[in-house]
């Protein structure tokens, strides 16, 4: 058992004995190292101003990964190493690439985000060897928001930088980096603090299970991008905190040729390159979801355990009949993930219970897979509606089995059984078919007014998006269908 | 996407310059790279230093009967709790000193989040959880929240205002075709990503230094006075950046400011208040949003004969700068059009809402919407090119010249611009090859816009136009610069340097930019109306040219050499066959008993404006510029994509063409932000629903085209004597973002022939759908 928390900073390991549960990353840089390179923008992880760079050690290599600092535990980066905009630049003031072709770019104008993009573009450099697209920068940036510029020349400078070679003082010295990593890498438990106030990271799953069954009152948290904002917006005194993110074998991936396993601590940037596998819209889902900052540390597991209305994976989930396994000390069950959500703010979860992993099954050749969201910003927004469908077609064309699945359309993701059932035994080209669909889905859901879409937008983009999966699978290309996510070109993810 | 060729100084023939119209880069940009720039939250603040947060009233109108304190005043770290009965002298933060906005609610709530109290505490942390901990009790009354809501009430801030020229109602009579209609333009939150800041510092005598990130120091210096019961000259206010202004921090930073000072004069400690983004958007005035309800009467070729319309503005509780902002939408309705009869009349409604404010166009944008609007509105219904109904009824022409106000246009440029740009931007072509799109495409659908900018520059309150300079030559040769203008990343600071620099001959690092400072340069104007760089510019070359005739004077008496024959360049003076480092004059000049210091002002000359009579000349110069936009809509969702922008646009001859293509593509960038994903959404109790990034929507990366082509226009320069003849970039171009909206409107209209889509801004999905389903279903 370790009672500290420890990490590096600019090559001095940091460890902290007194660690408020509650502490985020970027109050810690601000206010106890002093380091103010960092900024503040919203506190939500939503603008990216407080963007730093977490260096970590996978698969035998050194992996910084951008990191919104307003929302992240400090208890989260242990034994990881902190890489802050102040760090960039050499000891005599030379400017790391990305620096330097951000002034060139004229990159910069009030300069109050650009730490931030700096910081997400240097995740990009380190992530990338040669030339970069477009499109990698604009995904690599998209959690990060700019007043000023209009982004063309931010988007200038990524691409210029990531143009050379990569020979940074990072890549140079990273061999050293990750003997130091390596060297603080241990097997304890981590619990800081007293029984009635802690943040404790347990380093196995049986720990994990243990400690929550023996505190079912403490607040499970894998990557914060939800957890972080109660206590930054909420204001909520969390007072027991047990963070995943530790404990072996919770973020394990595992495809086994017919379904996918995913671990419930593993990341979306873990699991995008699986899904994407599966089919292209889950990679596009992915990739719109949150952003590289919220990807880097938000997990499916925490998605689907939040049972959030408006979370993006869940529906997907539903339409792949993805089961979910929950685990309360030793006693494991599983159940399908459509059966988890039961009311708003409610799932089939029972105190101290955890989601431990979420299997899909793969998509095989009887089936046709779409899914589709619509939000007033393509990047980084929550949807308004959202539509994932599978059908499952014979040899003749008949449907078998549709399931068809949407969020921000009821208190919680489900299924549109009076749709389904209009579908099923029918010729998939069938357009009478898809009209009585059409008017069953209207049974199905009676949606609400909020900010993001009015009742009637909802049901008409449900009718829309069902729509569009139709003439999609009834053989009109996407590119003749949707103006994003176009699925005969794969536009992103080179990097 | 296309990059301007930097290398190329757009030298006006004959010039010899050496830092004016070079790209040089913002003078903070390397510390904006490495975290070293400081802005208020960074600044190390004094040992025993408090925190503050405000707490708010839960209601959007009626009385506070009573507040329970109590339980934020026991809370952890809570030093003091303080209410408007702390005042020691005005409890008012309107700009005009009118007692309509209250720094700390007394009684009568106005709108959901407005200030009661603030907690001062040992931490920002303590301070905010205390904040919650009040209880109100209240007796609220029905709010009015949206510009229907008050036009049903009748209340306004201000008397309606009128332009009118010719019989309007009976030339729209008398014209062969009309049209009417009526839409809704959105408000949009300036999301400067710096938020709203101040730290106080009390001194000796009960001064008060304040650190606020404002654009009108002068402004807090004053009202933080009179909330202190001091005399502006014991207020200090320093300003070294802004995280972003765009007329946010116009009037409305005075408030926090003032609370900081309150608390530091309470107290005797140091206070900070910096609001959380949260708060920020619901304490925070936002650009007006408007109803628009028109008619026009034209020829069958959609020449314009009269135009009538009334423009409903949601102006908020409270007055703060809606003359202005209004009168300016009022100004910008005829945008590059000639209206021969006219009637526009302008309503300022309040409203049980937070007080809008100045944004970046300052109301010019909403004005501008509605002419492109009715542009496209006439294009539709007579089934001509929009973009030739344009160019129909651009300024231009005998007798042509004249506009709403009674202001001649001597500058007119934009008849060649939007020549220009329909040849480079290949319009035509793409016209025709998207009709061919559109034939074989059910779902998706393209359409295109170019839409001119015709934008006045000074600010329409005459008196503001005037700005004053610091400059000191030390010894060694040095320079140092100060002006009353902000620098919020317009790169304000780094052209009037570069002015500074050419005429004393030496590079950019030779001038020290420093922060503004109500000590330095008092009475200063808001840096806003984009006339940041035309007034302290023009200001701080009045003071280079004192102290050059100064040393001028020297150098006769010292060297009989007279000031035709002495040059300063080069880090040098010559001195007719001599070179004298600027240092040795400097020095030489200083044993000499010759002032090295001077101060410099500037007036912008030719204005004259009477707002009750409506004549005279209100602006300086106009600016122009033009965008084409093309979009994509799919028509089962409402999705849009921005497929590809061409701008050509005005800058006169530029200073420093970095710093204006980086206006240029920001301003467009914002602009069509506020047009298409920013979308402010209040609840029926008067609660803003959209108060943070996670609700409200700024464009990201990939909302910019990758293919963005932007020009500038070759021009001889500004006509009028602004400084090296260049014109001001600050906010002109966030209306070439119209074009976006445009081109929208195009691509539904292309869905039914001779019906005008009614599509209300900003232009979401669901605005779309709903345009869509007005159009192909005659809804």
């Amino acid at each position: 058992m370790r009672h500290t928390i420890r990490f590096i900073r600019n090559n001095r390991l940091v460890e902290l004995t007194d660690v408020p549960p509650t502490m985020m990353l970027l109050d810690y840089l601000r206010e106890n190292e002093g380091a103010t390179g960092t900024k503040e923008g919203c506190r939500e992880g939503d603008c990216g101003a407080c963007t730093v760079a977490i260096g970590r050690v996978s698969e035998g290599r050194l992996v910084y990964e951008p990191v919104n600092s307003c929302i992240a535990l400090l208890g989260q980066v242990d034994g990881a190493e902190v890489v802050t905009v102040e760090d960039l630049a050499a000891a005599d003031g030379a400017l790391h690439p990305v620096q330097a072709a951000m002034v060139e770019s004229h990159a910069s104008q009030c300069g109050f985000c650009t730490p931030g993009f700096v910081m997400a573009l240097f995740t990009l450099y380190q992530a990338s060897e040669g030339p970069v697209s477009r499109g990698d920068v604009d995904d690599w940036i998209a959690g990060n928001l700019c007043r000023c510029t209009g982004y063309r020349p931010i988007v200038e400078a990524g691409l210029a930088a990531c143009a050379g070679p990569r020979d940074d003082r990072f890549r140079t010295a990273a061999a050293d980096m990750m003997g130091v990593l390596g060297f603080l890498s241990d097997e304890d438990d981590i619990f800081v603090g007293r029984d009635d106030r802690f943040f404790a990271a347990p380093a196995s799953l049986e720990g994990l299970a243990a400690l929550y069954q023996k505190h079912p009152d403490a607040t499970i948290v894998a990557g914060a991008t939800d957890v972080g904002l109660w206590i930054t917006k909420q204001l909520r005194d969390l007072r027991k905190i047990i963070h995943v993110g530790r404990a072996r074998g919770f973020d394990r991936i595992e495809d086994t040729g017919h379904e996918l396993i995913i671990g419930a601590g593993a990341t979306y940037a873990q699991v995008e390159p699986y899904v994407r596998a599966i089919d292209p819209d889950l990679g596009e889902l992915f990739r719109r979801l949150g952003s590289k900052q919220v990807r880097a540390m938000g997990t499916v597991g925490g998605n689907v355990a939040n049972g959030s209305p408006i979370g993006d994976t869940p529906p997907a989930l539903i339409a792949l009949a993805a089961t979910v396994q929950l685990r309360r000390g030793r006693q494991v069950r599983t159940m399908p993930i459509e059966d988890f959500f039961i009311s708003y703010g409610k799932q089939a979860r029972a105190p101290g219970e955890l989601v431990t992993a979420i299997t899909v099954p793969r998509l095989g050749e009887e089936h046709i897979f779409r899914c589709l969201k619509v939000a007033k910003r393509f990047d980084q927004d929550i949807s308004s509606v959202m539509g994932a469908f599978r059908f499952t077609v014979d040899g003749e064309g008949i449907v078998g089995e549709a399931r068809l699945a949407f969020g921000g359309m009821a208190t919680t993701p489900r299924r549109a059984p009076k749709a389904e059932r209009e579908l099923v035994g029918q010729q998939l080209r069938d357009s009478r078919a898809w009209a009585r669909a059409f008017s069953a889905l209207r049974e199905d859901f009676t949606p609400i007014d909020d900010h993001r879409a009015s009742a009637r937008y909802r049901v008409e983009t449900a009718h829309a998006l069902l729509g569009k999966a139709l003439i999609e699978a009834a053989g009109t290309a996407s590119a003749r269908t949707r103006v994003v996510g176009i699925r005969e070109v794969e536009a992103h993810g080179s990097a | 996407m296309d990059q301007l060729d930097l290398t190329e100084p757009l030298a006006i023939s004959g010039e010899r310059l050496t830092v004016v119209r070079t790209p040089a880069a913002h003078d903070s940009a390397v510390k904006h790279v490495t975290g070293a720039a400081i802005y208020i939250d960074d600044i190390p603040t004094p040992a025993g230093t408090l925190h503050l947060a405000p707490g708010y009233a839960p209601i959007a109108a009626g009385r506070i009967t009573g507040v329970d304190l109590e339980p934020a005043k026991a809370a952890p770290g809570v030093v003091a709790v303080l209410t408007a009965a702390d005042i020691p002298g005005r409890n008012d933060v309107s700009p005009k000193q009118i007692g309509d906005d209250p720094l700390l609610v007394e009684e009568r709530v106005m709108f959901y989040g407005q200030v009661v109290f603030v907690v001062v505490a040992a931490t920002r942390d303590e301070a905010r959880r205390a904040a919650r901990l009040a209880r109100f009790q209240t007796a609220p009354i029905m709010p009015a929240i949206d510009v229907d809501d008050a036009v049903v009430a009748a209340t306004t801030v201000l008397p309606d205002y009128k332009f009118e020229r010719g019989e309007t109602d009976e030339e729209l009579g008398r014209s062969p075709k009309q049209v009417s209609g009526e839409f809704r333009i959105g408000g949009q939150e300036h999301f400067y990503l710096e938020g709203q800041v101040a730290l106080a510092i009390p001194g000796e005598d009960g001064d008060m230094f304040v650190h606020s990130s404002t654009q009108h120091p002068t402004e807090v210096q004053h009202v933080v006075a009179q909330v202190l019961g001091l005399r502006d000259n014991a207020v200090t206010v320093e300003v070294r950046r802004v995280g972003g202004g765009f007329g946010g921090k116009e009037s409305q930073a005075t408030q926090w400011a003032a609370l900081a000072a309150l608390a530091a004069a309470k107290t005797g400690c140091p206070c900070k208040l910096r609001l959380d983004r949260d708060d920020d958007m619901m304490m925070t005035g936002k650009r007006h949003d408007f109803r628009v309800d028109y008619a026009a009467g034209f020829s069958r070729e959609g020449t314009l004969r009269s135009v009538d319309v009334t423009f409903s503005a949601r102006c908020g509780h409270s007055e703060d700068l809606s003359l202005g902002v209004v009168d300016r939408t009022m100004f910008h309705a005829d945008n590059a059009y000639y209206f021969p009869s006219v009637r526009i009349l302008s309503r300022r409604m309040r409203t049980n809402t937070v007080s809008n404010t100045a944004f970046r166009g300052f109301g010019g944008p909403q004005g501008m919407l509605f002419a492109e609007r009715m542009m496209d509105h006439i294009a539709y219904v007579t089934g001509r090119d929009p973009l030739d109904v344009r160019k129909t009824n651009l300024y231009g022409g005998v007798g042509r010249d004249r506009t709403p106000y009674g202001m001649r246009i001597e500058d007119n440029i934009v008849n060649d611009l939007v020549n220009d740009l329909e040849r480079t931007s290949d319009y035509r072509a793409r016209r025709a090859e998207l009709a061919e799109f559109n034939e074989t495409s059910p779902v998706l659908k393209k359409g295109i816009a170019l839409t001119p900018v015709k934008f006045g520059i000074s600010f329409t309150l005459t008196h503001l136009n005037q700005a004053g300079a610091l400059v000191h030559l030390y010894r060694d040769g040095s320079i140092s610069l100060n002006h009353g203008g902000t620098e919020m990343g317009q790169g304000l600071f780094v052209k009037v340097a570069q002015v500074v620099a050419e005429e004393f001959g030496v590079g950019l690092d030779q001038v020290k930019i420093t922060a503004t400072s109500t000590a330095k340069v008092p009475n200063a104007a808001q840096t806003a109306a984009s006339v940041g760089t035309d007034l302290n510019a023009q200001a701080a070359l009045a003071a280079c040219t004192t102290i050059k005739d100064r040393l001028y004077g020297f150098i006769e008496e010292k060297w009989n050499v007279t000031r035709e024959r002495v040059e300063f360049r080069d880090g040098k003076v010559l001195i007719g066959n001599r070179a004298v480092e600027l240092a040795e004059l400097a020095t030489a000049a200083h044993v000499g008993r010759v002032q090295l210091s001077a101060t410099g002002f500037y007036r912008t000359p030719k204005l004259s404006w009477d707002r009750e009579k409506v004549s005279g000349r209100p602006f300086f110069y106009f600016a122009y510029g033009a965008a084409c936009s093309e979009v994509t809509v799919d028509t089962m969702t409402g999705e849009m994509r921005l497929d590809r922008v061409d701008i050509l646009h005005d800058v006169g001859k530029s200073l420093n063409p970095a710093i204006d293509i980086g206006q240029i593509e920001g301003g467009f960038v914002q602009g069509m932000g506020w047009l298409t994903t920013e979308e402010l959404v209040w609840d029926s109790a008067g609660r803003l629903a959209t108060h943070a990034p996670s609700t409200y929507k700024i464009p990201t990366a990939s909302d910019v085209p990758a293919d963005f082509r932007v020009a500038l226009f070759e021009s001889g320069g500004n006509r009028e004597d602004a400084i090296y003849r260049s014109k001001a970039v600050g906010e002109p171009p966030l209306m070439l973002a119209i074009s976006v909206f445009s081109a929208i409107t195009d691509a539904i209209a292309g869905l039914k022939p001779a019906v005008m889509p009614r599509l209300d801004a900003p232009a979401t999905p669901e605005a779309i759908m709903r345009a869509i389903r007005a159009t192909s279903g005659g809804e």
